[in-house]
């Protein structure tokens, strides 16, 4: 049997059509969508702060709705997604919402929860878990900052078990992004948890599709190349105004087909997967996940057909016996203005700006270092700081300026300093009326792990019908 | 022989491989894959971790501040399989992606940039 597993969400606020078109054009089994970013759960731990009832991928409500006529028309479709966020069941229950509506009232959702580590820390630190710092081994205890959010990253084994009580969809917490493709592999496939070289295939599997289209010609070094009919390439950019989101299509013995939907645009080559297999990646020859320690040092990737590219190869190790965790704490405040300096002297004048902006903000009384005071002039290299200066003189240059502050206040007072620019800077300024930017708070990343012995997930499976149905707004 | 032909002669990274990168925390990896086997031999020879480190080094901390015992700022693996190599350049992102005031706080122009470091031409 082969698994056809399709991701359509690289990112919370990746494209919202992706998820419809990918399931109209092409037939799977599983579409999965992934919407967290290291640090998306501590901007979701925020908003329930201010809701309690929010705190998830609000996106995934949006695909939900688009998604009611691909679940009426594909009735064996399932769906797996992490946009539970800080709070699945409330996902959930918008989600149960939505298909008891849409007349799908039967269908059959599973919630995976545990990996919110935030209410039991200090009783974690009181058994023993230090949770010392990744780079600095410096335990937690150690900071004095408050912190925000705190999650273990699950694995495919709970999103397996939903799976076996016959959930159709899947909404987690954190878990680890290629678990949401080993967990559908696993289950259909029957593997054993100690298969490990199957779960490392399809961990491979899972890490090349988590990005939605950066492994069909998103992002591609050569994206001005093109496929011809003949199987050549030819000078002319891809056609990424309708690229196809990808779909592994993994075999019994865990090795896969990367593709894509026919008739999109993009391309799913032995490069682009190459890139892909390779971003994001530490040590090749350990690519952790709480499934599996996978070696990608052996793996080959061929193209086999247009648009198709087989993978084989992945080694599998047992993982480690500790799940990673990302804590984030409050570290002060943030802004950036931008503001377009053009004409002769742009960079001087831009530069000239930097400095009447940082001198008024003394004049009321907030000092900010150099380190926390930030300014590029984009135009000139300055996307790569001090790495390459353009040989001529450009003739405009945005202006960015970048500030934090442990307060607020002087952040706040920050976002008021560009605008008065425009009558008491330099000639030639532009752009400052674009909106005034507010400080947002920093949220400072604490990579550390905890002993899996540590952490419970919990699997809780139920048809929409039966979810309550006030939920509050 | 092959070195005394090409003296003086250079290329730039991108006509051997194309790249790949992203973040880690205060990390970012580069990901460069050769186009060719001999491309592959060039790079292993001649994209060190040295020559990584010395094109990106403005972007490095000033001071180290991890105490994890790290010999040297970026280091290299191999992945034999597909041709590449794979870089991990550590506390190059001035913060990361929380705290960094960059407009790149990700890592993700690192792989553009990195296709402009020079080498010398294949034999």
């Amino acid at each position: 049997m082969t698994l056809r597993i399709a991701n359509a969400a690289g990112f919370l606020g990746d494209n919202l059509d992706a998820p419809r078109l990918t399931v109209q054009k092409a037939a799977v089994d599983y579409l999965t969508l992934e919407y967290l970013a290291e640090l998306t759960m501590s901007i979701l731990a925020r908003v329930r702060e201010k809701n309690p009832a929010a705190g998830y991928a609000a996106d995934f409500l949006t695909v939900l709705r688009s998604l009611i006529p691909a679940l009426k028309s594909q009735p064996r479709l399932k769906i797996v997604t992490n946009a539970g966020g800080m709070n699945p069941h409330a996902c959930a229950a918008e989600a149960a919402s939505i298909l008891r509506d849409a007349g799908l009232g039967g269908v059959r959702i599973g919630i995976v929860t545990g990996d919110d580590l935030l209410p039991a820390l200090s009783e974690f630190q009181a058994a023993g878990q230090a949770f010392e710092h990744f780079d600095t081994a410096k335990p937690l205890a150690a900071l004095q900052q408050p912190i925000v959010s705190a999650n273990a990253y699950l694995g495919a084994k709970p999103i397996a078990e939903a799976l076996a009580a016959d959930a159709q969809i899947v909404i987690t917490g954190r878990v680890a992004d290629a678990s949401l493709t080993v967990g559908p592999a696993l289950f259909e496939h029957g593997w054993q948890w100690t298969d490990w070289d199957q779960l490392a295939a399809a961990s491979v599997a899972g890490h090349l599709i988590e990005c939605g289209a950066q492994v069909s010609g998103g992002f591609y070094t050569n994206w001005n190349k093109s496929p011809t009919a003949k199987g050549q390439t030819c000078d002319s950019p891809l056609d990424l105004g309708d690229v196809g989101y990808p779909i592994a299509e993994i075999e019994a013995d865990g090795t896969s087909v990367i593709t894509k939907p026919e008739g999109t645009g993009g391309v799913v080559n032995r490069q682009t997967v190459c890139e892909q297999l390779v971003y994001e990646v530490g040590d090749p020859a350990h690519y952790l996940t709480p499934d599996v320690d996978v070696d990608f040092t052996a793996v080959e990737v061929d193209e086999i057909d247009k648009d198709r590219v087989r993978v084989t190869g992945a080694v599998g190790n047992p993982p480690p016996n500790s799940y990673k965790v990302s804590l984030a704490y409050r570290d002060g405040f943030t802004a950036a203005g931008n503001m377009l300096v053009y004409g002769r002297d742009c960079v001087e004048k831009a530069r000239a700006c930097a400095q009447i902006v940082r001198q008024r903000l003394r004049n009321a009384g907030w000092t900010f270092v150099d380190k926390d005071f930030n300014v590029e002039t984009l135009g000139t290299g300055d996307g790569m700081p001090g790495l390459s200066r353009l040989p001529v003189s450009p003739s405009e240059v945005v202006l960015r300026i970048s500030v934090r502050h442990q307060e607020r206040a002087a952040v706040e007072r920050f976002t008021r300093e560009l605008a008065p620019l425009a009558t008491s800077g330099p000639p030639g300024l532009a752009g400052y009326a674009a909106g005034r930017s507010t400080p947002r708070p920093v949220f400072a990343y604490w990579p550390t792990t905890i002993a899996k012995e540590c952490v419970q997930a919990n699997v809780q499976v139920m048809a929409a019908n039966d979810f309550p149905c006030e939920e509050a707004q | 022989m092959t070195e005394s032909l090409t003296v003086g002669r250079k290329i730039t990274l991108g006509d051997l491989a194309h790249t790949r990168s992203g973040d880690k925390g205060n990390h970012a990896n580069l990901g460069v894959i050769a186009y060719s086997s001999a491309a592959y031999e060039h790079l292993k020879l001649h994209l060190t971790a040295q020559r990584v480190e010395e094109f990106f080094a403005p972007l490095f901390e000033s001071e180290i501040t991890s105490s994890v015992d790290r010999e040297q700022r970026v280091e290299r693996f191999e992945l034999p399989g597909i041709q590449a190599l794979n870089f991990l350049l550590y506390d190059v992102l001035a913060g990361g992606a929380s705290k960094s005031l960059r407009l790149d706080t990700q890592a993700k122009l690192f792989s553009t940039a990195a296709l402009e470091i020079t080498l010398p031409a294949l034999g």
